[in-house]
């Protein structure tokens, strides 16, 4: 894990290029740095292997503050990705891979069994690759040669700086769905630089949008497309991809939280009023602030109990705010019911949800997605 | 025809002393060139580290200036310093193998890619290690390119080093203009031109066998 803590850095004409920077980059996860030229995305993520110096504030990685640790022993313990690849021209790709290896003083063996199993790790025949100059690879090939090399030394932490936007598209895709695969394997704590929103969609556990030197914004793709901060975040995201995330409302948002319930203890004849007076099938049952169960008009017209509590059915499935509306059409229609009743952690009811609540989300969603609103 | 004979002869009379002209000939280059490299190369790495393009041009103005001023002139005003002889030669034409030296050295190292730069510092190179292992084996193709133009330039303007008395091919030149003698111009020229053509041709494969 990578901490930033009140970081700023001033370079000496004044400028301030990072301003109070906290952040955390975790650990095993893809997050990326994003925002317009000039943000200090790239600023940032140099501070942490200390090609940039930070002016004050604390790096830590993995504990350790960075200010304390010999910069030459710092970068070799860490994976470092360029947009120019700078793959050594003069140097085959055997060599170019083995670099921070043999820096590392491994062994002639270690070393070997290394650089293979990384080729045929991005599907480049080792037999066929290793001996061949960087020259002689296409783009995309060098980008993965670069990518391993930075894996060699099995860092913990990978740099990733723009990595693939000098690529071609195709080979641009292709490399960040390998990325996302190597990763599912290999689980670093990756700190990848990019301006591209479509490739920070695609391949971040955490995305840090950036402005002027500050962090505007951090979380999921999914929580920076469906609640952005400010109108900056929402322009830098682009209306388009908003749209298209734009997703049935959850639970949460169209469960009834005004809803008719009854008690154990309460009279068939109380419970029979309240249905009737709602013009409902069916109630939800409290015990003690807590969920009890539910009952219908069949078994409250069933006979001759006295109170709710005998006549109540408690295997009844039940949903959680978080729940996606699927959920709640599905839960519906297994259990042949009008009414499904959302629990929160505790126990409680949170609320319901009936046909009508889903058939008013499909309506909203639709037509914001026509563009009616 | 007859003249073909009588130069046969005179070089199986002249053979020893023509040999010793042309090893003198190849010592005061040699020298010259060995000592401008020795000087070059280090001072032109240092100049990439500076950051200061002020001193760095000054530098460079400064070797400019020997590199402007005429042979003759340069070998002529090293006797009231350092007198007569192999000495002054070798100064004076040291003094004009610095500027393709350096030059060429600065720019090889200068010519290296940023990128890669970048991703040897990333990767945890030392400044000793990033030198010798990714920056000189990349700019070597440059610095031998320029040993090898100054090589050849140096050993054709050896043969003005006879002049302050340093010997050399120079001097069969000198003494066949004094006697009229066209075999001793003809073989003094003759051999500066092979010399200076074989120093090309192997510097040249040199050259290219490093660049790969």
């Amino acid at each position: 894990m990578i901490e930033l803590k009140s970081v700023n850095k001033v370079y000496d004409d004044g400028f301030q290029a990072l301003k109070n920077i906290n952040l955390t980059f975790d650990e095993g996860k893809i997050n990326v740095l994003i925002g317009p030229s000039g943000c200090g995305k790239t600023t940032t993520m140099k501070l942490l292997n200390r090609l940039v110096d930070h002016t004050d504030g604390t790096i830590l990685v993995e504990g350790k503050d960075i200010q304390e640790m010999n910069p030459i022993q710092l970068r070799r313990q860490m994976g470092y990705v360029i947009q120019s690849i700078g793959l050594f021209p003069h140097m085959t790709i055997y060599d170019n891979v083995a670099t921070v290896p043999k820096l590392l003083r491994w062994n002639k063996s270690k070393i070997d069994e290394t650089v293979h199993r990384l080729l045929n790790l991005v599907n480049l025949e080792p037999e066929t690759f290793k001996k061949r100059y960087p020259s002689e690879l296409s783009g995309g090939q060098q980008q993965r040669i670069g990518v391993i090399r930075a894996l060699a030394a099995e860092p913990d932490i990978i740099l990733m700086d723009e990595p693939f936007s000098a690529l071609d598209p195709i080979s641009r895709e292709q490399l960040q769905d390998e990325l996302t695969h190597l990763q599912a394997e290999i689980n670093k704590t990756i700190v990848f630089v990019t301006h591209d929103m479509d490739e920070a969609i695609k391949i971040a556990d955490q995305i840090i949008l950036m402005k002027d030197g500050e962090v505007v914004q951090k979380g999921s793709p999914h929580e920076l497309l469906t609640e952005p901060k400010n109108d900056f975040v929402k322009e830098f995201i682009g209306t388009e991809r908003l749209q298209k995330a734009e997703t049935l409302p959850l639970v949460r948002e169209m469960m009834n939280q005004d809803f008719v319930s009854t008690y154990v203890s309460e009279s068939i004849d109380e419970a029979l009023n309240k249905l009737i007076n709602h013009n409902l099938t069916q109630l939800p049952v409290i015990n003690n602030k807590q969920y009890a169960g539910f009952v219908t008009i069949k078994d409250l017209l069933k006979g001759s109990e006295e109170t709710v509590s005998n006549v109540i059915n408690t295997d009844q499935k039940t949903l959680k705010p978080s729940d996606e509306a699927s959920q709640a059409m599905r839960l519906l229609k297994e259990q042949e019911l009008n009414e499904v009743t959302v629990l929160t952690d505790q126990n409680e009811i949170a609320g319901v949800v009936n046909y009508k609540d889903i058939s008013e989300a499909l309506q909203n969603y639709y037509e914001k997605q026509q563009g009616v609103v | 025809m007859e003249t073909i004979l009588d130069y046969i002869e005179y070089l199986q009379e002249r053979y020893v002393s023509i040999l010793e002209y042309s090893y003198e000939h190849l010592l005061i280059s040699f020298l010259a060139i060995m000592f401008g490299i020795l000087l070059t190369v280090p001072a032109a790495i240092l100049l990439t580290r500076v950051k200061n393009d002020l001193f760095n041009s000054t530098v460079f103005n400064i070797v400019n200036v020997f590199q402007t001023i005429p042979t003759i002139a340069l070998l002529a005003i090293m006797i009231p310093f350092f007198g007569i002889g192999l000495q002054p030669a070798v100064i004076a034409l040291f003094l004009y193998s610095l500027l393709p030296l350096l030059r060429n050295t600065y720019a090889g190292i200068k010519s290296v890619d940023p990128g890669i730069i970048e991703s040897a510092k990333g990767m945890g190179f030392g400044q000793a290690k990033q030198l010798f292992t990714i920056e000189i084996p990349l700019a070597l193709p440059y610095i031998m390119s320029g040993i090898k133009t100054t090589t050849v330039y140096i050993i054709s303007w050896t043969t003005l080093a006879a002049v302050i008395g340093a010997g050399g091919l120079g001097d069969l030149i000198l003494g066949g203009i004094g006697l009229n003698d066209k075999f001793m111009i003809f073989t003094g020229t003759f051999i500066a031109i092979i010399l200076a053509l074989s120093m090309d041709l192997i510097f040249g494969k040199v050259e290219k066998k490093l660049t790969r």
